[in-house]
């Protein structure tokens, strides 16, 4: 009987790859492999995780399908393979040390506390009851804290956290949830929470407490996260809300909340489910929500604004902090307006002095920066306006293997991504590069990124724009071939690239400004095209952008670019209050500007059209943060009436389709005047663009035969526009694709260069 | 685009500019090495060392409030000589007319040439005249060279900015871009605006006086404030680090570049210095600029702050560190 067994049993070899160190996938493939009574091993590797078990066929069997259903929660398999051996013997099944070998295999982004470790939180009998830095192999910061490769204690910020044995027991136990837990620490051994006062020096008392009780007297609080500080201030208070904005000089850009639980949001703002999975996810993401009636949030908060965007507690230390206090604080990043997130304690207790009251802070050190991720949700599916924590350095899988790219992205809202393979990795959002700062975290990043992923680019890829900081920063790059990439094909294969796509697609880019191949600045663009070339089927008609970026902000100089159109010199009699407040020399100035192109490129611009209608419309003629005008123009849209199209054209010249929009703004113009209510204007503003890129398309499609639309560019982080583009095309036949993954605007824009680099023959 | 080409932006001052001498001019014709990248070269001759700069001069238009092209040729080479530490001695002038110009208008710009040539104690000792047919030349271009000697024991080189120093500029920015545009474009302002055009050896003859400590002297022309910094920053492998409340800027030009979306700091000067000043003797230096009727508004504006491959920054009102680079041609828009 014997014997005939020993026939029938296996040996088979494993090599499991994607994000499975540093995510307890060791002790899980330990009692998974005990629960069958197999024999063997696991180890990590350079790569992933290598395993070889033998035992009974069906056992074999069994063990091999749950392991990706069963997977610890932060373990993300990209590439599972199972090959067959000789059987060998042996007894018991083994954890074995990593064969050292280059470590090629993923980090696990920052994510929130998990469920086992938030109920021992708030568990008195806890010997980490309320310590602010629990964690296990399921749960806690990774990407913000790793300083190298591989993913080991010593190589992040905890190295300096000796554990004590009582850590240390659970760290080397197979069985624990903290086997191999590189952030374990307890309140003997690890970070130590403090409460300080504006000036140096600690407050007495529980950190905790006394942060609770400066919030509740209004007071502004700096507090340490995951990647950067934060600025809290009770989100009911609207003294304090007002007092954080003077202190912030941040005049009228929204502020984000985070809120206690789901049901303290739903007191404030409109959740659906997919909203609520979304906001409870482990990466604990901005989730934009519409706005309840009647809602008990300070006015200043979100001002001339529809929505909030709210996030759920993303660590143990905002737990704390909020259960049973407040519903909802502000947890605005913590900086000086157009300033990047503050991230080490120094330089924060110097930037946030002037503003914050008291710092929440520890001594367990932030590595890399990294910014609160926002989204909102676009038909069932994630739409970002900023990718950064909790998602990065997640891979974004490409439609098929290419060379090793590092794409260095546009300028503001910057990030730049690496691929291998067959997957690319964008970084956290880095910011604004004209901020001499920013600009040199810009090469921490790619460092960093390159060590973590452990590739050496073969090519770097950069935007057309001769300025950029960013096309300076690859200039400087020496030894390796580079690619400058048209800004709007770049947006273009990005959402071809998130999508899987090949071949030739319609690219719907609409955006603020980009550098264009004649020198003009494009922006509301149609090209025809894939990931080796790009043709420019049509675009926007021409207008001055008067002043170049001064006009993004002062949309009132887009309202007349474009009433110049129709109205000429005659244009600042019209009675519209955006050009009455132009002052006598600035209007003779601005109308020679126009007539002669005066520091005024030719542009077709989408963003800048919203502009131009937010202004007309009386909605905002000047600016005080990026986007403003389109956003609060897309707010009053909501509350209007649908209607019929306003009138525009379409020509060819050139072999290339131009959309005229001078008809338009004239109609809408006269409308205005007659006394027609502007919600219901801007309503069928937003129907017209749509209305009018669609026929576009449809005669691309003609010419072409293609009939797949890819839409890109920043202009689609509006909602309302998007959904009439994508249900109109849809109805006339064509497949829609937008993005889910990376955001329409320039922080998506390095994956598509990567891409476009990738494919060609430099 | 035809890389064949030559754009406008390659006699911008930028950064187009800066590629087409360095990949194609300086090879082939010279070969000197950045560090001798200056205003003017300097040339040693019997144990005397001479100064030696050409320049040529198209601006549209020919004439406009503060000055004409035969002011900005005589004191834009007077002023490269300088900006060596060289005491201007002799220049030639060639001029190249357009079949139709107005005599009258050249007569008045000779006059106004011989006026400045001898204000700044330069002569002028030799020349050309061309014509060429209409709408080959517009109205008048103006080539100049010039010659002066320095005296021994003078060492001004962009090369020589070190960490510590202070950077000082004898006056206002961007008076002559603004006055010239606003002159071409028939801008209506409501103050009037002049060309800063003037000739800078009187001032320099005084600042040498401080010796050693004076490390660096260059004329922010085209490209402005930001260009010529970056340059000197190249040149001498540091950063400068400007604060953005210490710049002289007249509040008429203020509001102009502000309704333009024009940066003052790229807008062209013809009558500024900027000197790099060891930082013990930066503020006599600054004292005896002040004297000077060319340096009332002088002002230390920045810092030599580190050591890099030549950075600029700049602080802005608000306390935030802006990235200050030469741009490839014209000012373009950055926000998407
Ligand atoms: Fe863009
Ligand atoms: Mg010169
Ligand atoms: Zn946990
Ligand atoms: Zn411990």
């Amino acid at each position: 009987l014997l014997t005939d067994k020993a026939y029938t049993i296996k040996r088979i070899r494993l090599e499991i790859e994607g994000i499975v160190q540093g995510v307890g996938f060791r002790p899980f493939i330990y009692r998974l492999a005990a629960r069958h009574r197999l024999r063997g091993w696991v180890r990590n590797t350079g790569r992933g995780v290598l395993v070889e078990s033998e035992g009974e066929p069906a056992d074999l069997e069994r063990f091999l399908a749950e392991i990706t259903p069963e997977a610890p929660p932060l373990a993300v398999i990209s590439a599972l393979s199972c090959t067959e051996l000789a059987p060998m013997g042996g007894a018991g099944f083994a954890i074995l040390a990593s064969d050292g070998g280059e470590s090629r295999a993923m980090i696990s982004p920052d994510c929130d506390v998990c469920p086992d470790c938030l109920a021992e939180l708030f568990d008195p009998a806890d010997r980490r009851y309320r310590y602010p830095f629990i964690t296990c192999t399921n749960c806690g910061p990774r990407y913000s804290i790793i300083t190298g490769t591989p993913y080991d204690r010593p190589f992040t910020t905890m190295a300096p956290f000796a554990m004590c044995p009582a850590c240390r027991a659970e760290y080397d136990d197979p069985a624990s949830r903290r086997f191999h837990a590189q952030p374990n620490a307890c309140p003997v051994c690890g970070p130590r929470l403090r409460l300080t006062g504006a000036a140096e020096g600690e407050i007495a008392g529980d950190p905790l407490d006394e942060a609770v009780r400066l919030l509740r007297e209004g007071g502004i609080l700096a507090v340490k996260g995951v990647g950067g500080y934060h600025l809290a201030v009770d989100a009911g208070n609207e003294e304090g809300v007002r007092e954080l904005r003077r202190r912030k000089q941040r005049d009228e850009k929204p502020f984000a909340l985070m809120a206690s639980n789901l049901a303290a949001i739903a007191g404030f703002a409109q959740v659906d489910d997919t909203e609520a999975r979304l906001l409870s996810g482990t990466e604990r993401p901005i989730v934009l929500l519409r706005k309840r009636e009647g809602h008990a949030i300070a006015p200043s908060v979100a001002p001339a604004n529809g929505y909030f965007g709210v996030m759920l507690p993303a660590t143990p230390l905002h737990h704390l902090l909020l259960r049973d206090t407040f519903d909802a604080l502000v947890m605005t990043s913590g900086n000086v307006t157009d300033e990047p997130i503050a991230f080490r304690d120094e330089e924060a207790r110097n930037r946030l002095a002037g503003i914050a009251d008291a710092f929440l802070c520890h001594d367990r050190e932030i590595h890399t920066r990294v910014d609160d991720s926002v989204l909102r949700l676009f038909r069932g599916n994630p739409l970002f306006l900023r990718r950064s924590r909790g998602y990065v350095p997640r891979g974004i899988l490409l439609p098929v293997a290419q060379k090793n790219v590092l794409a260095v992205g546009a300028e503001l809202k910057a990030a730049v991504c690496l691929t291998r393979g067959d997957q690319a990795f964008l970084s956290q959002h880095i910011g604004d590069l004209q901020n001499a700062a920013t600009l040199a975290s810009l090469d921490e990043s790619v460092a960093h990124l390159q060590r973590l992923l452990d590739v050496q680019p073969e090519m770097v890829a950069h935007d057309l724009h001769p300025d950029y900081m960013s096309t300076a920063y690859a200039g400087s790059i020496t030894g390796l071939p580079v690619l400058a990439v048209q800004h709007h094909h770049a947006h273009l294969a990005a959402c071809m690239a998130e999508n899987g796509l090949e071949g030739e697609t319609i690219g719907v880019i609409f955006d603020g400004t980009g550098y264009g191949t004649d020198g003009a600045i494009w922006g509301g663009e149609f090209l025809l095209g894939d990931y080796r070339e790009f043709k420019r089927a049509g675009h926007f008609r021409y207008v001055p952008l008067p002043g170049g970026d001064t006009a993004v902000r002062e949309p009132f100089r887009m309202a007349a670019a474009w009433l110049h159109r129709t109205y000429g010199a005659k244009l600042f009699s019209l009675p519209l209050p955006c050009l009455a407040e132009v002052g006598e020399t600035e209007r003779g100035i601005l109308l020679r500007m126009l007539e002669r192109g005066i520091n005024s490129p030719p542009t077709s611009s989408c963003g800048r059209l919203f502009d131009a209608a937010a202004a007309i419309l009386g909605v905002r003629s000047r600016i005080s943060y990026e986007g403003q005008a389109a956003i609060e123009l897309e707010a009053l849209a909501e509350e209007g009436a649908p209607g019929a199209p306003f009138p525009f054209a379409i020509t060819t010249e050139d072999g290339r389709l131009v959309l005229d929009f001078a008809p338009l703004f004239a109609a809408m113009t006269e409308e205005l005047l007659a006394g027609v209510p502007v919600a219901d204007l801007a309503r069928r503003f937003h129907a017209t663009i749509a209305l009018a890129a669609v026929e576009v398309c449809e005669r691309v499609r003609d010419a072409s035969g293609v009939s797949r639309v890819a839409l890109s560019g920043g202009v689609f982080q509006n909602k309302l526009l998007s959904e009439e583009m994508v249900e109109l095309l849809a109805a006339r036949g064509f497949d829609v694709c937008t993005h889910r993954l990376v955001p329409p605007n320039d922080g998506g824009l390095a994956l598509g260069q990567a891409v476009i680099a990738g494919w060609s023959d430099v | 685009m035809d890389k064949d080409l030559i754009l406008l932006g390659h006699g911008s001052g930028g950064k187009l500019s800066h590629q087409l001498l360095d990949e194609l001019i300086i090879p082939t014709l010279s070969g000197v090495s950045v560090a001798g990248q200056n205003d003017a070269a300097v040339v040693e001759h019997n144990g005397q060392r001479l100064a030696f700069t050409t320049d040529s001069y198209v601006v549209d238009p020919i004439f406009f409030p503060g000055g004409n092209i035969g002011t900005l040729a005589v004191n834009g080479t007077v002023n490269d000589l300088a900006m060596m530490g060289a005491r201007p001695l002799f220049m030639s002038v060639g001029l190249i007319l357009e079949e139709g110009m107005s005599r009258r208008e050249l007569a008045a710009i000779l006059a106004s040439m011989r006026e400045a040539a001898d204000g700044a104690g330069i002569a002028i000792v030799t020349g050309d005249t061309k014509v060429v047919p209409r709408g080959k030349a517009d109205r008048l271009f103006i080539n100049t060279s010039g010659v002066g000697v320095v005296e021994n024991g003078v060492e001004i080189n962009g090369c020589k900015a070190r960490v510590g120093d202070r950077v000082i500029i004898n006056g206002t920015i961007g008076d002559h871009g603004i006055a010239v545009l606003a002159a071409r474009e028939g801008l209506e302002l409501s103050t009037d605006i002049e060309s800063d055009c003037a000739a800078l050896n009187g001032l320099v003859a005084e600042l040498l006086k401080e010796g050693d400590a004076l490390r660096v002297l260059r004329d922010p022309t085209r490209g402005g404030v930001a260009t010529t910094l970056k340059e000197i920053a190249i040149q001498s492998g540091v950063t400068v680090t400007l604060r953005e409340e210490s710049l002289p800027l007249k509040n008429g030009v203020k509001g102009v570049c502000s309704i333009l979306g024009l940066d003052p700091l790229y807008v062209a000067n013809e009558g500024k210095l900027l000197a790099i000043v060891a930082p013990e003797r930066a503020d006599a230096a600054l004292d005896r600029m002040c004297q000077h009727p060319l340096g009332r508004d002088a002002a230390i504006i920045g810092e030599v702050t580190g050591a890099s491959d030549g950075r600029v920054q700049l602080e802005t009102a608000v306390g935030g560190m802006r990235g200050v680079e030469m741009l490839a041609g014209e000012q373009l828009p950055r926000i998407c």
